[in-house]
């Protein structure tokens, strides 16, 4: 008996794993196959002839394979663009977020419920629904195609999420503490940076996380919002990498361009695992 | 005696009740200033222009012909509604979402269980579950479309009784069901993840009783397990069914909305954006969010999910 779940719960580990990384895997050895190998009729699993071309014309670095001159250019630009404007929402949002959180976890006040109930309604809104007018009133006022014209709405629909995980973790902090420094004669500055900041600290970073992730990913308003390379993020320029033959798109760059905006994401996720695990079900559960 | 003393005790509980109600005012009042930024720029960057789409709405209003533009009333409502396009897309959104949800339901609740038994690489299995869930969708379904393709994909030559030069993307249900791979693939991981948590509030004592009155492994599992994750599971539900009602980015990707595969969202981004015709773009928006409103109504009211009471909100 004993055996028997063992050797299902191993079955059911190996099984979670085949089916979490495959596709990686697949794109991963996709972005090493040469042009003749993605063409017609090759559909082997792993690279025969493992290349590093499509990563020397994503990135720009020695030869390029003519015809993908531009690609390169527009491929770091759009990393650029997503970088930063990810970066700047996340910021800004979890700064907003913080206050509104701290407020909802500690204070009593008037319309508490309907922020909350505003931010829950936030977080399942048609994005879709906002592309049509905010593409007439950012092209009024000029920005359409800016990075501000991204980093306002990422900022908008990370804030419920930022909202909800943070008041989760702020109402689980033992705010006595601070009191308790104070009386053992600390100031009210050191009570609040020595004890307060190193318990809020986590879940500011919990949250910042998941605001990165949607940033990085949104792809929406991305396509929508923007006209050129000069704010264009990842997401968008991928799905305009056609080549020179739309029947015959440049697989084995797309499958680079994925991986090199695919590392980061694995990088977050090895580092900070059990921190987005808590934060992503603390705002949808009770933890 | 007693005359004397009352009236002072009286006054300091008035002054304490000055007090207090000044505290309590000042403590509204910066509670309401700390929550005012977020406020501000929700309601303007959602509410606003979720107003002048219905603004705009009844104006026969493109972008190239802007002097062509005139009030029409509800003439774009009853353009898309009777359009047979418009009903063929929600059919798919809607099919879209139930199959997704119920596929995901599933494969999500087999994860958390295995999950919650796994007493070894948890850091392994916990990372593994997180990459397709942070994994950007546009790449996502990239990955699928390439798996699935004609020339040079794995599936056809991997999974059998299928012909290796079966086109996915040359038929409808063919190329709805890659769709359906990617949506499922890339947010298993958010189901999975949340009940996960619901399993892991079951009580384990609870279980153990069962054991011992002799229950059976499927009796347990629908006695005492599901009852009690009902609340994680209706967060769920409802998170993940309004997220498959916005399917965009794996229909954009993957087939462009060739063979009928379109969804309600990418039906208003083309007229919004590609078609550039605002008028009849902002009716879809309207009637977008309003069935978006009619879904979340109606799944909290068909199961009764309390939000607030699931994340203990009082």
């Amino acid at each position: 008996m004993k055996n028997k779940t063992t050797a299902g719960t191993w079955i059911g580990f190996v099984l979670i794993l085949v089916w979490c990384l495959l596709p990686v895997v697949w794109i991963i050895s996709l972005s090493f196959k040469g042009p003749g190998e993605t063409g017609a009729g090759s559909p082997q699993f792993l690279p025969s002839d493992p290349t590093l071309q499509n990563y020397r014309d994503i990135l720009g670095i020695g030869s390029v394979t003519s015809g993908q001159e531009a690609t390169a250019g527009d491929f770091i630009a759009a990393l650029r663009n997503s970088f930063f404007i990810s970066l700047i929402a996340t910021f800004l949002a979890v700064i907003f977020a913080t206050l509104a959180a701290y407020a909802i976890a500690r204070l009593e006040f008037r319309g508490k419920r309907l922020v909350l109930t505003m931010a829950l309604a936030i977080a399942m809104f048609p994005v879709v629904s906002l592309v049509g007018p905010l593409f007439d009133m950012w092209r009024t006022i000029g920005l359409f195609n800016t990075w501000p014209g991204l980093i306002i709405p990422y900022m908008t629909f990370t804030l419920p999420l930022a909202i909800w995980t943070l008041s989760a973790f702020f109402r689980e902090i033992p705010w006595e503490m601070e009191q308790a420094a104070q009386v053992d004669g600390a100031t009210s500055w050191q009570a609040f940076r020595k004890v307060i900041v190193p318990l809020a600290a986590p879940g500011v970073f919990t949250a910042a996380i998941l605001t990165f992730f949607f940033a990085w990913n949104e792809f929406v308003l991305a396509i929508s919002l923007t006209s050129t390379t000069g704010s264009r993020t990842v997401p968008a320029q991928l799905s305009f990498f056609v080549g020179p033959d739309p029947f015959n798109p440049p697989y084995g760059t797309l499958a680079a361009a994925s991986v090199v905006v695919t590392v980061p994401i694995i990088v977050i996720v090895l580092l900070f695992q059990r921190k987005i695990v808590a934060g992503l079900t603390s705002g949808a559960v009770k933890g | 005696m007693t005359a004397t003393q009352a009236p002072p005790r009286e006054r300091s509980e008035r002054r304490a009740a000055a007090i207090d109600s000044d505290r309590s005012k000042a403590e509204n009042r910066l509670g309401q200033r700390l929550v005012a930024p977020a406020v501000v720029l929700m309601l303007l960057v959602t509410a606003y222009p979720m107003l002048q789409a219905l603004y705009l709405s009844m104006f026969r209003y493109r972008l190239t012909a802007p002097d062509d533009r005139e009030f029409i009333w509800f003439s774009n409502y009853s353009t898309v509604l009777t359009d047979g396009l418009f009903w063929q897309d929600t059919w798919n959104t809607v099919l879209i979402m139930v199959v997704t949800v119920a596929v995901e339901l599933v494969i999500g609740f087999a994860f958390a269980m295995v999950m919650h038994r796994v007493i070894f690489a948890r850091g392994v299995i916990r990372t593994s579950i997180l990459i397709p869930y942070g994994i950007i969708t546009v790449v996502s379904a990239f990955a699928w479309q390439f798996a699935f393709s004609l020339n040079n994909g794995f599936v056809n030559s991997w999974v059998p009784f299928i012909d290796d030069n079966f086109n996915w993307f040359g038929d409808h249900w063919p190329a709805m069901f890659a769709i359906m791979v990617s949506e499922i693939w890339k947010t298993t991981p958010f189901m999975a993840l949340l009940l996960l948590a619901g399993l892991s509030q079951v009580s384990e004592d609870m279980l153990e009783a069962a054991k011992v009155d002799g229950a059976t492994w499927w009796q347990r599992l629908w006695k005492v397990i599901l009852p009690n994750m009902r609340a994680a599971i209706m967060v769920a539900v409802l998170f993940r069914a309004l997220d498959a009602y916005r399917i965009f980015d794996n229909i954009f990707v993957m087939t462009k909305g060739a063979q009928d595969t379109e969804s309600v969202s990418f039906l208003t981004y083309r007229q919004s954006i590609e078609q550039v015709q605002l008028g009849l773009g902002s009716a879809l928006s309207v009637l977008l969010f309003l069935s978006v409103l009619l879904l979340a109504f109606g799944i909290v009211k068909l199961f009764r999910v309390d939000l607030a009471q699931a994340r203990g909100e009082g």
